[in-house]
């Protein structure tokens, strides 16, 4: 029956006819093509010297170098020629790379330490904000509550404006509490701006769960947090990674709190990278090669997560 | 194995009253259906007795002990839900077994007395298989397992068999009073089928408006119901109603229906003239050509063995049931004869029946 069906795609009104599918086939290349471009740009330019990077026209061939990677990582001073020469002969390649142009290593740059903040304060707060949504959403999705509508909605409006209308209240606050510039601040923030995100997907995904499964379990011998933990979470697996993408994405990528409240000890990479100088100016091979190792975690993340992510979005649209 | 005992359970959300003042008792080993239209209280009042539900007044009792506010898992009873609520992410053993090994049972006992309970319910082959791979019927097999393996107190059915199609139903019908029979717990169904409570309960409750309208073995709910709702809920076509005005005196053996005198039952009690109702099953009309209640054939539906005949009267329609071989043409008047002794008396204000002998002769025959 279903093979015959598959077969007579020409007067099907589900089959996409063959061209209208090499239409899709070739929107959807267009589209991939046209965001992956600007990533392999900079992927590309994290290789190139400072002056192919700023070559006009731009270079889409050129000698790849390690320059800016070791720019990222490293302090430099420039020397004369005279000195360098005096010096014992370099001990790494990198050494070597920076003293062709007449520098020394001073030491590390704050790379390391921006990136580890970055991850502290994504993971940090993706968590948080997993955990209490879902407490919050199975509440929401399985008792009574007074005015749960009304609840919902509070929690929905803390996103409704834009950050920097609560920029500066946000500022003081923490100024007051001796929040800025620390770690916990910022992952006490993000959890807060991703908490009304995570409830109100996770409240969709649990909705979904029928709750004979968990009051089979309270009958069974479950207490109500047992059955949560052990029947509920286990179906709601796909909501749960759906929804920590997108917090991760959130905290991971957000710049304007992060340029505002920190400056020092909990800065992450966004408000890091744009002001990697170099001399006399941006030191563009170094900033791209920051952006990339920048993305590396959540493309991680997500890929490892994917399955759950494509399932997740699709998750309710369709009964089962 | 218990006896339940429900006390003036009374249930409310909000505005909303699901289950006013529901006194009943179930005894040890009884198959007990709740019986009613969607919206009823019935599965409100089958979990509260589960302890999913906390009730808003009253007590259950299990075995005389006082249940009301305790936990479900306390309670040491067993839940079948309609849509089985199998874990989607254990296979047949793992779900089967999952009461025992919330008990912290060991691995080995736990196998043997998922194996018991498999071979009971004749299900042995499936045991390691996805729950997702089953059928409806075999999925009802595991949820059933899943209830009996603990060797519950009671189990609660919450309309079990709703989700499978009609033919399965009939069969696991068949199988639920046959494995009641074989392990005889106290067993509570709740249902919206009249066939599938008359067909397996020893007691039914009849349910309608969160109130309980009646409580009685299937015999007695269909021959002698104890409100009009219960005669119309049960029985397809359900009773007849052919509405008239009158007094009723003691020990009257006719009743003036309109401008003829109707026998019916020895009447038990005296009324006042009020409007009242002559209920009559379909089974219990006849055809003759002498008698004075009159109707014209309206339609005719035929049945195989039987046929349901519809007749218009002047105070209503009838549906009757007459067996196929009877000759009935549509437009035709014809005369229509009760079996006297099978009649019921409604007070059509309340809604509750008259009593007469008829009530004597089902409790007592």
């Amino acid at each position: 029956m279903t093979a015959v069906l598959t077969k007579s795609t020409a007067h099907s009104i589900v089959e996409a006819s063959p061209r209208a599918k090499a239409v899709a086939g070739g929107l959807v290349i267009l589209y991939a093509v046209i965001t992956i471009l600007p990533l392999l740009w900079i992927v590309a330019t994290a290789f190139k010297s400072q002056s192919d990077a700023i070559a006009y026209p731009p270079k889409v061939i050129f000698q790849p170098t390690l320059e800016g990677y070791v720019n990222l990582f490293t302090v430099r001073t420039r020397q004369t020629p005279d000195f360098i020469a005096k010096l014992p002969p370099p001990e790494t390649w990198y050494d070597k790379l920076v003293r062709q142009r007449d520098m020394v290593i001073a030491g590390p740059s704050k790379v390391v330490p921006r990136f580890v903040n970055s991850l502290i304060i994504g993971f940090g707060s993706t968590f948080l904000a997993v955990f209490l949504g879902t407490l919050a959403a199975y509440a929401f999705s399985r008792f009574r509550i007074p005015l749960a509508d009304d609840l919902l909605f509070f929690i929905l409006s803390t996103r409704m404006m834009p950050p920097v209308a609560v920029a500066i209240p946000i500022y003081l606050m923490y100024r007051q509490l001796n929040l800025t510039d620390t770690r916990l601040g910022m992952i006490l923030l993000y959890t807060a701006v991703n908490v009304s995100l995570a409830v109100w997907l996770l409240k969709g995904f649990i909705d979904e769960i029928p709750r004979e499964y968990e009051e089979a379990a309270l009958v069974d011998g479950y207490t109500r947090l047992q059955a949560l933990r052990k029947v509920v979470l286990p179906q709601a697996v796909t909501g749960i990674a759906a929804t920590a993408i997108f917090c991760l994405i959130f905290s991971w990528n957000e710049y304007a709190f992060a340029v505002l409240l920190t400056s020092g000890e909990a800065q992450t990479m966004p408000p890091f990278i744009p002001f990697i100088i170099g001399e006399g100016g941006q030191d563009w091979p170094a900033v791209a090669a920051a952006t990339t190792l920048f993305v590396v975690p959540i493309v991680l993340f997500t890929v490892l997560l994917r399955k759950h992510l494509l399932r997740g979005i699709t998750f309710g649209a369709v009964r089962k | 194995m218990a006896q339940i005992r429900v006390e003036n359970l009374r249930k409310s959300f909000d505005q909303f009253t699901a289950v006013e003042g529901s006194n009943f008792t179930i005894d040890d080993g009884t198959f007990f259906a709740m019986l009613g239209p969607s919206g009823c209280g019935k599965t409100t009042t089958l979990r509260m007795i589960a302890g999913l539900e906390l009730p808003t007044e009253g007590k259950i009792l299990l075995d005389g002990e006082d249940v009301t506010f305790r936990r479900a898992a306390a309670r040491d009873i067993a839940f079948v839900f309609q849509l089985f609520a199998l874990y989607p992410h254990m296979n047949v053993a793992g779900n089967i077994g999952f009461p025992l090994k919330c008990q912290g049972m060991g691995r080995r006992e736990i196998r043997e007395r998922v194996q018991e309970t498999a071979r009971l319910l004749r299900i042995e082959h499936l045991v390691s298989s996805k729950t997702s791979k089953l059928s409806g019927g075999d999925r009802q097999r595991v949820a059933l397992g899943r209830a009996m393996v603990r060797r519950p107190k009671a189990f609660l059915m919450d309309e079990p068999l709703g989700a499978l199609d009609a033919e399965f139903r009939h069969l696991m019908c068949g199988e639920l009073r046959d494995l009641h029979e074989r392990i005889g717990a106290t067993t509570v169904y709740v249902t919206h089928d009249q066939l599938e409570a008359m067909s397996m309960a020893d007691q039914i409750a009849v349910m309608n408006k969160g109130r309980v309208e009646q409580i009685g073995s299937p015999q007695e709910v269909y021959d002698r119901p104890a409100s009009m709702f219960v005669a119309d809920f049960i029985g397809s076509p359900p009773m007849n109603f052919l509405r008239f005005e009158s007094g009723l005196r003691s020990g009257d053996r006719t009743v003036a229906f309109h401008s003829v005198s109707v026998d019916v039952p020895e009447i038990r009690e005296d009324r006042a003239s009020a409007p009242l109702a002559l209920g009559i099953r379909p089974e219990h009309i006849r055809f003759a050509d002498e008698a004075p209640v009159r109707g014209e054939v309206f339609g005719a539906e035929y049945l195989g063995t039987t046929q349901i005949v519809t007749v218009d009267t002047p105070h209503g329609r009838l549906a009757a049931r007459l067996p196929s071989s009877a000759s009935v043409r549509i437009g035709e008047t014809v005369g229509l004869e009760f079996h006297s002794e099978r009649l019921a008396l409604f007070d059509v204000a309340s809604g509750l029946a008259v009593r007469t002998a008829n009530e004597g002769r089902v409790r007592h025959g």
